[in-house]
């Protein structure tokens, strides 16, 4: 019966209070360059480029119930191709956010039926796999810039007119990021998040009754590499440079626990984990001697023990577990 | 063609520390489910256990204290992991200990350590080289080769030829069974998770020489251990020996004839066992066969 109610409560439902809140915190989002310093906003601004790339890892394991650890490399993937494309096309946002996204795209579909044919932690180990053969590549590989990565990035434009001010870079973010956030929370909603959610919690009773769960899985892992595509294109329009550590193994393992402290199946949640994780990694680090991975890897050991539902799940009584790992997927591809 | 002989050699030294490293992982994971992230630290802690004690080139008591010290290591922290992952029941939640297990690892021995690129000598007796197929050869790459050997006919004797062996097949073919005649399971699995970081662990000292001791690391031998045990099937010792073999010749040979296309070769490789057989090449039945 768990499982019955763990798609009845990640789905967000539109109460009139939620309208109100959801409105609240845009408008907080909106007026933050109005307020703050260059600085934080700056911060806000990787903070939501980093969310995206939660959010596509958030759509796997939380919906469709693939724990990942893959994801920064199709964020990688998308991050270099705005740069490339940057650096030698054009310095047009659009564009650039358009061919991260295709990228993200085309290398979840070349490199995902690997990965979608296991379940639970065998998905788990061959996406690390994936993503740190694509990190080794993008750190020997010189016609990408190797380990110094690619630098030099032009500032981005928008119709024509380029974007200096880091409150204007600011706002192109934040709109890219909550066209997204629509996009995956429509995804979720429709009848195919339903059927993720199905494959998830009963895949058996879900090919009989005539759905085909391996597509469907390669179907969502591929928009989440778009999604986490966008969200590279997003990482660089602000930093302006890419280097092999923007799609290392510290940022998959920083993305999954962001989902796992917001609450896996939850959107806002994973979001706001971001947020707090990126917090700790860039802000908090500087304070303690450059050891942010130190409190993080802490912070990982107290989330599994302390808070099994992560912050989205906090204050509710019943619901559903993450780490519905059952099966050890060794199971032959349907 | 002198020169690819040579690679074939170090290829086969890089697949001996491989067999080793990925042995530990494979078992575990097919005894338990439990995919240990920190398998890489694990390593990474030994060969900085061996820059602390042999990095200018020690006599051979030290490197062979080294190794022990490392062996100790590794066993307690797969003893702790074992013990924290055991209190979980959820795979996805088990794997997450131990990744955060392996970034406070990691993090601390840079605390200690520094970030710098420590290079590490192989003991005063063998770190000369000698002339293989006209070539000069360091003889410690040779020592390593033979002690893959005489580590797979070990595990052979141990996993295939032994009460022990059959208790551990046993308990990854049907754990439930096991402890239903008697057996306390769960100290077998405490003692496979043990003895297989402790192996992680000497890999790292051993490997000392080869690939010296730096940040990152962890995740480099991490992902070759990985790919290790997913292209010879999971839970399988046959399995990681032979992908331990074809990994360490695909990376000797690559770097020798491609160097830019190194990496994508892993990948390829990985991709191609996994695309004409799924579940490995040498995959357990249902039980692990030596």
């Amino acid at each position: 019966m768990e499982r019955a109610e763990a798609g009845a409560t990640e789905v967000t439902r539109s109460s009139p209070r939620r309208l109100v809140l959801a409105g609240a915190v845009l408008a907080v989002l909106v007026a933050v360059p109005v307020v703050l310093g260059a600085y934080p906003v700056t911060t806000m601004t990787r903070m939501l480029a980093f969310a995206v790339l939660v959010l596509s890892v958030d759509l796997l394991t939380g919906v469709a119930g693939l724990p990942t650890l893959g994801q920064a490399a199709y964020f990688g993937a998308g991050a270099y191709t705005a740069v490339l494309v940057g650096l030698h096309l054009t310095s047009d946002a659009m564009a650039q956010v358009a061919a991260g996204l295709v990228a993200g795209l085309v290398a979840a579909a070349a490199t995902g039926w690997v990965a979608v044919r296991a379940r639970g932690i065998v998905f788990l180990m061959l996406t690390l796999a994936i993503g740190e053969s694509v990190h080794q590549v993008a750190d020997t590989w010189s016609a990408v810039g190797g380990s110094n990565g690619l630098a030099g990035m032009p500032p981005i434009s928008l119709f024509g007119s380029p974007l200096l001010a880091s409150g204007f870079v600011y706002w192109w973010v934040l709109a890219v990021a909550i066209a997204v956030f629509a996009g995956v929370a429509l995804v979720v909603r429709s009848p195919y998040g339903r059927t993720l959610r199905g494959v998830r919690d009963n895949e058996a009773r879900m090919r009989a009754l005539g759905y085909r769960p391996a597509l469907a899985r390669y179907g969502v892992f591929c928009l989440a590499g778009a999604v986490a595509g966008a969200g590279g294109a997003l990482w660089v329009a602000q930093a302006r440079f890419v280097s092999p550590g923007d799609l290392g193994f510290e940022v998959a393992a920083l993305a999954l626990l962001s989902v796992v402290i917001g609450g896996a199946g939850s959107l806002w949640g994973p979001c706001l984990g971001a947020a707090l994780v990126l917090l700790v990694r860039d802000n908090l680090s500087a304070s303690i001697g450059g050891h942010g991975p130190l409190v993080l890897g802490l912070v990982f050991v107290a989330v599994v023990f302390l808070m099994p539902r992560g912050l989205a799940g906090a204050g509710r009584g019943k619901g559903p577990r993450r780490g519905r790992g059952k099966g050890r997927g060794k199971e032959r591809p349907s | 063609m002198t020169g690819h002989l040579v690679s074939v050699l170090n290829g086969l030294a890089m697949g001996s520390l491989l067999f080793a490293i990925a042995l530990g992982l494979s078992l575990v994971f097919g005894m338990m489910d439990v995919l240990n992230l920190a398998h890489g630290a694990v390593y990474l802690a030994g060969a900085y256990v061996a820059v602390a004690l042999v990095a200018d080139g020690a006599s051979l008591a030290a490197f062979v204290l080294a190794v022990l010290l490392a062996a100790v290591l590794g066993a307690v922290l797969g003893g702790v992991l074992a013990g924290m992952t055991r209190t979980t029941p959820h795979h996805l939640d088990q794997a997450l200990l131990t990744l955060g297990v392996s970034l406070v690892v990691a993090e601390t021995l840079s605390v200690f350590f520094g970030n710098d690129v420590h290079s590490i000598a192989a003991p005063a007796p063998v770190a000369g080289s000698v002339v293989v197929f006209g070539e000069t050869y360091p003889v410690y790459r040779l020592l390593l080769i033979g002690f893959g050997v005489v580590l797979a006919v070990a595990v052979y004797v141990l996993v295939e030829r032994s009460v022990l062996g059959s208790v551990i097949r046993a308990t990854v073919a049907d754990r439930g069974m096991v402890s239903a005649l008697g057996i306390n399971t769960g100290r077998v699995l405490v003692g496979v998770f043990a003895a297989g970081a402790a192996l992680a662990a000497v890999g790292g000292v051993l490997a000392g020489p080869v690939l010296g001791a730096q940040p990152g690391l962890d995740e480099k031998v991490l992902l070759l251990a990985l790919v290790v045990v997913v292209i010879g099937g999971l839970g399988s010792v046959r399995g990681a020996l032979l992908g331990a073999v074809l990994i360490g010749q695909v990376q000797a040979l690559g770097a020798s004839l491609l160097p830019e296309y190194a990496s994508f070769l892993i990948f390829a490789a990985m991709g191609l066992v996994l695309l004409l057989r799924p579940a490995g090449l040498l995959p357990a039945r249902g039980a692990v066969r030596a």
